[in-house]
C-alpha cells in the first residue's frame, strides 16, 4: 500500500505569501490523480514539498504510512522514494539514455536488466544507447518517466510533463505514460494546468485554488457536480442561472431543473453544463431568447443566447451544423440535473 | 517554477568560506599593517607632498589614457559596425587583439624603438594601445543592439543623419562607454609594467620602489592602502553603470540589423584611421620584437636559459590555474545555485580581488609571511597563492556560469532518485560544469603566465619568469637579450586563447 497522506500543508514565502494554506489531500494506493489549478494557485510548491526538495512550515505527508513530512521531520529527497518527471523531461545531457535510466539503480547485479526492463515498459527497447539530444521531446519524456520509475518508487510525481509537446503528440504520449503506471499500479500525482489533460487522464481530480483543495473527486464528479460556480468554471465551460429551489428541483429562467443533490438554501444559483441545452423551435412553448453569437470549433460549435428575463446570456453546445444566425429566435430545452449553490 | 534551494550543504560552504577568507586576507592585513605605526603615522605618509605628486600622477595619466581609448574605441566601434567599412569583420577582430598585449610588452617595443619616448607620454601611448578595447567592445555591442528602427524613426521625423546620430545613438552609448572607460581608469591605476619600464612614478612604481627602498615597509602599505581606496571606488562605481546598463535596455528579441552607412569619399580615411591604430597597437609591437630577434647574436641568444625559463614559467602558471579552479569550484557552484547572506557574501568576498592591484596583494602577501609564516617567505607557495587571490575572481565567474548553464531540475532528480548532495555534485553538477570550468582554468594560465608585478615580489631568490625576465632586461635597456623572452611568453599565451577561440 502506497497511498498518499497530506494534511494541513502550509508554505508561505513571506509574511504576505501564502502559497499552501493548510492543503488536505488523500490519494488511493495504485490511482493517478491530477492536481488541477490555475498558474500561482500553489501546485507546483505542493509537489516541490511532496519531493522534499522545500521545507513545509507545518502540515504532514505520509506515503505508505511513511512521515516524510511532519512536525520536527523533513527526510531529504534521496531518502523519500518518490520519483519525479520534470517539465520537458530533464535528462541529464551528458549521459546515454540507458545511464540516464540506470541512474537510481544502485544494485549492480541487476541495474542493466531493470533499465532495460523500464525502456520496454516505455516503449523504447533499443534505445539505451543513444544520448538524450538524439529522441524527439515525446521519446524524452517518456525515457524521464522510465528514469522515475526504475527504482520502483512509492509515489511518482509528475510535474506538467506533457506541456512542452505539441498536441498532435500529447495524446499519445499521455496514454502510453497512463499505461505504463497502471502496469506498475504506482500512485501518481499529476500537475496540470489544463482542464482537459486532468480530466482525460487522471482516476482523481483535485482543484487548487489559492492553496487549498476546493474541490476532490472522481473527472466525473469534478465536471458533473462541481463544488461551486468557480471550480465550474475552471474545469469547463458552464451556465449559471439564479435559482429558487425545493424538493430537489428548482426553479430558473429556464423553467423547472431537477437537482443532482438537495440545495443547501432556498434561493441561489444552480449550475449547468453547455450541453445540457438544447435549441429548440422559437414556436414552441417554455423559454426562449435571441441568439448573439455562434462560435464554430469544427466538432461542435457554441451558441450565445440572450435569454429573455434573464441578464446574462447563456452559451449551448450544438453538435453538427448550425442553421441559426445572429438575431434569430430560439426556443430552449434543458436536459439531466443542475448542481445547486 | 525551478528555483534554487535556499541553503548551501555544509559540504560546500566550508570550502568555499576558505577560499572566500584567503582572497579577503590580503585587504585586511594591508590595513593591520598600515596602521601598524598609529594612524598617526599612516596619515602622515599619505599626505606627503611625495605622496600628492603620486596621486598626481596617476590620476592625469588615468585621464589621457581614458579619453584617448573613448576616442579610439567609439570612433572604431562606429566605423566597424555602423558603416559599410572594406573589410569590416576581419576589422572587428583585429582591432581587440592588443587585449592580448600585456602592457609591459607594449612598453618594451615602444621603449626599444623610440628610447627618448619615456615618462608619461611613452606610458599613456603604451597605456592606450593595450587598453582601449575595453571601451571598443562594449561600445560596439551596444551600437549592435540599438534598434535601427529608432533612428528611422528620427530621420522620418526630419532629424537629420549626424543629428540622429548625436540625439538618438550617442545617449543610449553613454553607459556602455562609461563602463568601458571604468575598467581602461581601473587598468591604468594597476598598471605596473608599462609605468616602471616607462620610469613615469605612478603609485603602483611608487610602492615598489618605497618597498624596495627602506627596511621600513610600514610607508609602503599606507601608499597601498590608497591605492585600494581608489581602486574600490572605481569598481563601486564601473558596478553602479553596468546595472543601470540593464535597465535602460528596452524590449527583448534580436533587432533588425542596421543598414550599414556608406563612406563615400571617407572610405580611405576611414580606413587608414582603422589600420593605423592596429598598426601601432599589434603590427608595431611585433614587428619590433621581430626586429630584435633578427638582430639578435649569439651572446644574446641562449637556448638553454630560455627553455629553463619557459618551463618555469608554464610550472607556477599551471600551479596557480590549479588553486585558483580548485578555491572557485565550492565558490561559484555556491554562488549559482544558492541564495541567502552567506552565499552574497562569499560571492562579493571572492571579487574582492578583482579591485586590487597585484603590487598590493603582493605586498600584503609579503608582510603575512614575514610576520605569520616566515619560511614561506620568498618560496613558490607563497607565490601560487597570491595569483589564486587575484584571479580567483575569473575562476569564479566562469565556474558560475558553467553551472548556470545546466538548469537545477537536472540536480532535484538526481536528488529524488536517492543520491546525496555530495553525490549529485559529482556525478552531474561538475560533469556538466566541466568545459566551463577548464575554459576558465585555461584563462587563469594565461593571466598567470603574464603576471608581472606579484611574482616580482614574491618569487624565489634566483628563479625567473618570461614576464619578469622581460622586465629584468627591458629595464636595463638590453634589448636584444628581452625579445626572445617576449616572444616566448607571446606564443606560449597564444596557444591557450587560440584554444579557447576555436571551441567556442
Amino acid at each position: 500500500m502506497t497511498d498518499l497522506r497530506i494534511e494541513g500543508l502550509t508554505k508561505a514565502y513571506g509574511p504576505d505569501a501564502t502559497v499552501l494554506d493548510g492543503l488536505d489531500l488523500t490519494v488511493p494506493s495504485g490511482s493517478l490523480a491530477a492536481v488541477l489549478g490555475p498558474s500561482g494557485c500553489g501546485k507546483t510548491t505542493l509537489l516541490r514539498v511532496v519531493a522534499g526538495f522545500l521545507r513545509a512550515d507545518a502540515g504532514t505527508v505520509t506515503v505508505g504510512g511513511r512521515v516524510l513530512t511532519g512536525p520536527g521531520t523533513h527526510v531529504p529527497p534521496e531518502r523519500r522514494r518518490v520519483g519525479i518527471v520534470p517539465q520537458e523531461g530533464a535528462l541529464f545531457p551528458h549521459l546515454s539514455v540507458a545511464r540516464n535510466v540506470a541512474f537510481g539503480l544502485t544494485d549492480r547485479s541487476t541495474r542493466r536488466r531493470r533499465a532495460e526492463e523500464m525502456l520496454d515498459l516505455v516503449g523504447l527497447s533499443g534505445y539505451g544507447d543513444r544520448m538524450p539530444h538524439e529522441l524527439s521531446g515525446g521519446q524524452q519524456q517518456r525515457i524521464a518517466l522510465a528514469r522515475a520509475l526504475a527504482p520502483e518508487p512509492a509515489l511518482v510525481l509528475l510535474d506538467e510533463p506533457f506541456n512542452a509537446l505539441d498536441s498532435a503528440l500529447r495524446a499519445g504520449v499521455r496514454a502510453d505514460v497512463r499505461a505504463a503506471l497502471r502496469a506498475i499500479g504506482a500512485t501518481a500525482l499529476l500537475v496540470t494546468h489544463d482542464q482537459q489533460e486532468a480530466l482525460s487522464t487522471a482516476d482523481l481530480v483535485a482543484v487548487v485554488r489559492d492553496g487549498r483543495i476546493a474541490q476532490c473527486g472522481t473527472p466525473q464528479d469534478v465536471y458533473g457536480r462541481p463544488a461551486d460556480p468557480w471550480v465550474a468554471g475552471f474545469v469547463g465551460d458552464a451556465v449559471l442561472l439564479p435559482a429558487s429551489a425545493a424538493n430537489g428541483t428548482a426553479e430558473t429562467p429556464l423553467g423547472t431543473i431537477e437537482l443532482s443533490k438537495p440545495a443547501a438554501s432556498p434561493a441561489g444559483t444552480v449550475i449547468l453544463r453547455p450541453e445540457q441545452l438544447r435549441l429548440t423551435d422559437p414556436g414552441e412553448a417554455g423559454p426562449a431568447g435571441t441568439v448573439t453569437d455562434v462560435r464554430y470549433y469544427g466538432h461542435d460549435a457554441m451558441v450565445t443566447v440572450a435569454v429573455d428575463g434573464l441578464d446574462a446570456p447563456v452559451d449551448i453546445r450544438v453538435s453538427g451544423e448550425v442553421r441559426l444566425r445572429l438575431g434569430d429566435r430560439t426556443g430552449i430545452h434543458v436536459t439531466g440535473r443542475g448542481t445547486p449553490h | 517554477m525551478a528555483t534554487a534551494t535556499t541553503r548551501a550543504p555544509r559540504i560546500l560552504l566550508g570550502p568555499a568560506c576558505l577560499a572566500g577568507a584567503l582572497a579577503l586576507l590580503p585587504l585586511g592585513y594591508l590595513a593591520v599593517r598600515a596602521l601598524e605605526r598609529g594612524p598617526g603615522f599612516a596619515w602622515s605618509v599619505m599626505t606627503t607632498e611625495g605622496t600628492a605628486q603620486l596621486l598626481g600622477r596617476s590620476l592625469a595619466l588615468a585621464a589621457a589614457v581614458v579619453a584617448a581609448c573613448l576616442v579610439l574605441g567609439i570612433s572604431l566601434a562606429w566605423l566597424t559596425v555602423r558603416t559599410a567599412l572594406p573589410g569590416g569583420r576581419a576589422w572587428s577582430v583585429a582591432v581587440t587583439l592588443p587585449l592580448a598585449v600585456p602592457s609591459y610588452v607594449a612598453a618594451f617595443a615602444w621603449l626599444s624603438a623610440v628610447p627618448g619616448l619615456s615618462g608619461f607620454t611613452g606610458s599613456a601611448v603604451a597605456l592606450t594601445l593595450v587598453s582601449y578595447p575595453y571601451v571598443y567592445l562594449p561600445v560596439a555591442a551596444a551600437l549592435r543592439g540599438i534598434d535601427p528602427a529608432q533612428e528611422e524613426a528620427s530621420r522620418s521625423l526630419g532629424v537629420g543623419p549626424s543629428r540622429t546620430f548625436l540625439r538618438v545613438v550617442l545617449p543610449q552609448l553613454r553607459p556602455a562607454a562609461a563602463g568601458g572607460a571604468l575598467l581602461v581608469a581601473l587598468y591604468v591605476l594597476s598598471d605596473f609594467g608599462a609605468v616602471s619600464l616607462m620610469r613615469y612614478d605612478t603609485f603602483t612604481r611608487g610602492i615598489y620602489t618605497s618597498y624596495q627602498a627602506s627596511f621600513d615597509r610600514t610607508p609602503a602599505a599606507a601608499l597601498s592602502v590608497v591605492l585600494v581606496a581608489m581602486t574600490v571606488g572605481l569598481v563601486a562605481l564601473e558596478t553602479r553603470t553596468r546595472g543601470r546598463r540593464g535597465h535602460a535596455r528596452t524590449g527583448t528579441g534580436t533587432a533588425r540589423p542596421a543598414v550599414p552607412a556608406r563612406l563615400g569619399r571617407w572610405t580611405a580615411p576611414a580606413l587608414a584611421w582603422a589600420a593605423a591604430v592596429f598598426a601601432a597597437a599589434v603590427a608595431f609591437p611585433l614587428g619590433t620584437l621581430g626586429y630584435w630577434l633578427a638582430t639578435g647574436n649569439r651572446s644574446t641568444w641562449d637556448p638553454a636559459g630560455l627553455f629553463g625559463t619557459a618551463l618555469t614559467t608554464l610550472g607556477v602558471a599551471a600551479a596557480g590555474a590549479a588553486l585558483t579552479t580548485v578555491l572557485a569550484l565550492p565558490v561559484g557552484v555556491v554562488a549559482a545555485r544558492h541564495r541567502g547572506r552567506a552565499a552574497g557574501l562569499l560571492e562579493q568576498a571572492a571579487y574582492a580581488g578583482h579591485a586590487l592591484p597585484g603590487i598590493t596583494v603582493a605586498l600584503s602577501m609579503v608582510f603575512f609571511a614575514v610576520r605569520y609564516a616566515t619560511p614561506l617567505y620568498q618560496e613558490l607557495p607563497l607565490l601560487v597563492c597570491a595569483y589564486a587571490v587575484l584571479f580567483l575572481p575569473l575562476a569564479v565567474a566562469a565556474t558560475r556560469a558553467a553551472v548556470l548553464q545546466s538548469p537545477p531540475v537536472l540536480e532535484d532528480v538526481a536528488r529524488s532518485l536517492g543520491r546525496g548532495p555530495l553525490n549529485v555534485l559529482r556525478t552531474v553538477t561538475v560533469p556538466l560544469a566541466a568545459p566551463g570550468v577548464a575554459a576558465g582554468a585555461a584563462l587563469t594560465f594565461v593571466v598567470c603566465m603574464k603576471e608581472l608585478p606579484a611574482t616580482l615580489l614574491l618569487r624565489p631568490t634566483g628563479m625567473d619568469t618570461l614576464a619578469t625576465r622581460l622586465w629584468t632586461e627591458t629595464g636595463v635597456a638590453s634589448y636584444a637579450d628581452a625579445a626572445p623572452y617576449a616572444a616566448a611568453l607571446i606564443l606560449l599565451a597564444a596557444v591557450p586563447s587560440y584554444l579557447l577561440g576555436r571551441k567556442r
